[in-house]
C-alpha cells in the first residue's frame, strides 16, 4: 500500500509540502527572524527584497505597521495547522462515534440523528460559523466550535453507511459467533475496516478547514488579532492593496500552497485507500 | 408524481427552519456585548432610566422564550424589527434596500460559473488526459484551493489598479445611476435604454462575479468532465455514433443531456456555497449589498439585522437546496422511486 502511495509523484511531493508547512510551524520560533507582532516605525511598508527599497533585513517585505510579512507567515503556518488538525481531529471522532452508534444499533438513536443530521446539512457552513464567531467575538474556543459543529457530519454519513453494510458482513457474523461483546466488535472488528475511507475524509476536510478559518479571520471574527493569522493579514492588507502589494499577496499564497498540498496529498491517499473511489 | 415529492420534501422544511432560526437567535441572544451600550456609543451622559427605557423599548427586557416567540411571530410576516446601527430604519427597510444589489451579483456570478463550467467540462471530456483537459483540471484544482477573498484582491491588484480595465469597488458610476424598476442596474440600464449605465454597472460585475464564480465553476467544471467521460462510453452513445449522426448531435442531444443529470445537483450546492462567498466577496470589493451589510452588522453588533441577514441567507439556501431535489427527480425517474 505504501508502494502504491509512493509511487504517486504528485501526492509525494504534496506531502512533503505538507510536511515542510508543519515543520515551519513547529520551529517558527526559531526560524522567524523577527518577533511577529513587533511594530516598527521606521520599517513601514517595505517592499519586499527583489522590489527596489526591499532589504535583506525583511525578505518577503512589512506591513503597515512596520511587523515583518515573513516572520508573522510562519507564525500562521502554525496557527491555521493547529486549528485544521483540531477541527478535523474533533470532528473525526465524534462524526465517526456516533456514526457507528446510528449504524449498528438502529432503532431510535438512528432516527434521531438522521433528523438532527437533515437539519445540520441544510444550514450553509460559513454563514452559521458567521452567526457563531458574530455573537462570541473573535476567540479560539468558539472558532474551533463553529468550524466543528456541522464537520462531523460527513463523518457521520460515511461510518453509519459503513457500519450498516460491515454488520451484515461475514467477518462480524463470525466474531460474534466466537462470543466477542459489542464493544469489542465495534471496536476491534468494525472500525480497523471502515477507517480508511474515514481518514481520506479528514485529510479532505483540513483544507476545507483551513480555507475557513481563513475566511472567518479575514472578516476579523475568527483568529484574535493578537495572534498573527493568514486570513488577517490578507484583510491588513486589503486596505493598503494600492499602496503595498506584497502585504496581502504573499499570505494568500501560503494558503494556497497548503491547501493545495493538502487537497493533492488527500487524493493521493484515496486512490490508495479507497478503493471504490479509485479511477 | 414529482408534485407529491416536492410536497414532502416542501414540508420536511419547516423543521429545518424553525432549527435555523432558534440557533440564530440563540447564538444572538448569548452576545456578550449589550446593543444598547453599542447604540448610544459616543452619545454622551444618560441615565440609568433612559437605558432601561430602551431597553423596554426594544423588548430586550422580555425573558428569553417570550422574545424568541415574538421573534418568530413577527419574523413570519416579514417583520424583523429595528436596526439598531441604521438610524432607527425597520431591518426590512435596509434589508430590501441592499438585497437587489446583492441579487444581481449573486446571478451574475452564477450565469458566468456555468458559462465558464460547461463548455470547459465538455471539451476536456472529448480527449481526456489531452492538453485543454490538464489545464482545466489544474486551473479547476487551483479554483478548489484558492481563498475566494484572495483571488478578489488579486484580480484587483492586476486588472483594476496595474491595468485599468476594470473599477474595483462598487456597483456603477454614480453620475450613471439608472432609474430604479427592479433594482438591477444592469436590468434596469437595459429597460431604459441607457447603454452607458448598462456598461458602467456590468464592469463593476466583473471582478466580483468572476471571483466569487471561481470555485462553483471548478466543481461544476469537474462534475460535468467526469459525467461525461462516463456517459460517452455508454452503448447508447456508440449506437447514435454507428446510426450516423454528426458528432455536434451526439454530444449535445445524447451525452450532454444524460451528463447533466448529475451535475443539476452539483450546481445548486454550489450555489449554496455561492451565497456563503458572496459576504466575503462583497466585503473585498465594497460591494454595497447584504452580505457587506451583514459584516458591517455584526461589528455594530446590530442583532436584528444579523438575525434577518442569516435567516435570508440560509432560507435561500435550504430552498436551493430543496430544488435541486425536485429537479433532480424530475429529471431522473430512478430518485421518485427511492
Amino acid at each position: 500500500m505504501l508502494r502504491l502511495l509512493f509511487g504517486n509523484r504528485v501526492a509525494v511531493a504534496a506531502g512533503a509540502v505538507v510536511l515542510l508547512f508543519v515543520l515551519a510551524g513547529l520551529a517558527a520560533p526559531v526560524i522567524a527572524p523577527h518577533d511577529p507582532n513587533l511594530q516598527n516605525a521606521s520599517a513601514i511598508r517595505v517592499p519586499p527584497l527583489w522590489q527596489a527599497g526591499g532589504t535583506g533585513r525583511h525578505l518577503l517585505g512589512t506591513d503597515s505597521l512596520g511587523r515583518d510579512l515573513l516572520s508573522r507567515m510562519v507564525y500562521g503556518a502554525r496557527i491555521s495547522i493547529l486549528l485544521g488538525v483540531a477541527v478535523v481531529l474533533i470532528t473525526l471522532v465524534v462524526g465517526t462515534a456516533l456514526g457507528m452508534a446510528a449504524g449498528y444499533f438502529r432503532g431510535w438513536f438512528d432516527l434521531i440523528m438522521s433528523r438532527v443530521v437533515d437539519t445540520l446539512l441544510a444550514f450553509p457552513f460559513l454563514i452559521f460559523a458567521l452567526a457563531i464567531m458574530a455573537a462570541t467575538g473573535p476567540n479560539l474556543v468558539a472558532l474551533v466550535l463553529a468550524l466543528a459543529f456541522k464537520g462531523w457530519v460527513d463523518f457521520y454519513r460515511v461510518a453509519r453507511g459503513d457500519v450498516l453494510a460491515a454488520r451484515e458482513a461475514d467477518y462480524v457474523t463470525a466474531a460474534r459467533g466466537l462470543g466477542a461483546s459489542t464493544p469489542y466488535l465495534l471496536v476491534g472488528e468494525i472500525l480497523p475496516n471502515i477507517i480508511p475511507p474515514l481518514i481520506v475524509l479528514a485529510t479532505l476536510r483540513m483544507a476545507t478547514i483551513i480555507i475557513a478559518e481563513a475566511s472567518l479571520s479575514f472578516l476579523g471574527i475568527g483568529v484574535p488579532p493578537s495572534i498573527p493569522a493568514w486570513g488577517t493579514m490578507v484583510s491588513d492588507g486589503r486596505a493598503d492593496v494600492a499602496a503595498a502589494w506584497w502585504i496581502a499577496t504573499f499570505p494568500g499564497m501560503a494558503i494556497l500552497l497548503l491547501v493545495l498540498s493538502v487537497n493533492l496529498f488527500g487524493e493521493g491517499l484515496r486512490d490508495v485507500l479507497d478503493p471504490r473511489m479509485r479511477k | 408524481m414529482w408534485g407529491r415529492f416536492a410536497g414532502h420534501r416542501l414540508l420536511q422544511l419547516i423543521p429545518v427552519l424553525i432549527g435555523v432560526s432558534f440557533i440564530v437567535f440563540l447564538t444572538m441572544h448569548l452576545t456578550p456585548g449589550d446593543p444598547i451600550e453599542h447604540m448610544l456609543g459616543q452619545a454622551g451622559r444618560i441615565t440609568q432610566a433612559q437605558i432601561d427605557e430602551l431597553r423596554s423599548h426594544y423588548g430586550l427586557d422580555r425573558p428569553f422564550h417570550i422574545q424568541y416567540g415574538l421573534f418568530l411571530r413577527n419574523a413570519a410576516v416579514g417583520d424583523f424589527g429595528t436596526s439598531y446601527s441604521h438610524q432607527g430604519r425597520s431591518v426590512s427597510e435596509v434589508v430590501a434596500e441592499r438585497l437587489p444589489a446583492t441579487l444581481e451579483l449573486t446571478l451574475f456570478a452564477f450565469v458566468l460559473a456555468i458559462a465558464l463550467a460547461i463548455p470547459a467540462g465538455v471539451f476536456a471530456s472529448l480527449r481526456p488526459q489531452g492538453p485543454f483537459d490538464r489545464t482545466a483540471t489544474v486551473a479547476a484544482l487551483l479554483g478548489i484551493s484558492m481563498p475566494g477573498f484572495w483571488l478578489g484582491i488579486m484580480l484587483m491588484i492586476v486588472f483594476g489598479l496595474r491595468l485599468h480595465w476594470l473599477p474595483i469597488s462598487g456597483r456603477v458610476n454614480l453620475a450613471l445611476i439608472p432609474q430604479y424598476v427592479t433594482g438591477l442596474h444592469t436590468f434596469d440600464a437595459l429597460l431604459a435604454g441607457q447603454w452607458a449605465a448598462f456598461w458602467s454597472a456590468l464592469k463593476h460585475l466583473m471582478l466580483p462575479g468572476l471571483a466569487m464564480a471561481a470555485p462553483m465553476a471548478a466543481m461544476v467544471m469537474r462534475m460535468v468532465r467526469s459525467s461525461m467521460i462516463g456517459v460517452l462510453a455508454q452503448d447508447y452513445v456508440q449506437f447514435a455514433r454507428a446510426k450516423g449522426l454528426p458528432e455536434t448531435a451526439v454530444i449535445g442531444k445524447h451525452a450532454l443531456r444524460n451528463a447533466l443529470i448529475p451535475t443539476v445537483n452539483i450546481v445548486a450546492l454550489q450555489t449554496g456555497l455561492l451565497l456563503s462567498g458572496n459576504m466575503i466577496i462583497e466585503t473585498v470589493f465594497q460591494y454595497p449589498g447584504l452580505g457587506k451589510l451583514a459584516v458591517d452588522a455584526i461589528a455594530a453588533a446590530d442583532y436584528p439585522l444579523v438575525q434577518a441577514v442569516v435567516l435570508i441567507y440560509a432560507t435561500s439556501y435550504v430552498l436551493l437546496n430543496l430544488g435541486a431535489d425536485v429537479l433532480h427527480a424530475a429529471l431522473d425517474p430512478r430518485v421518485r422511486l427511492a
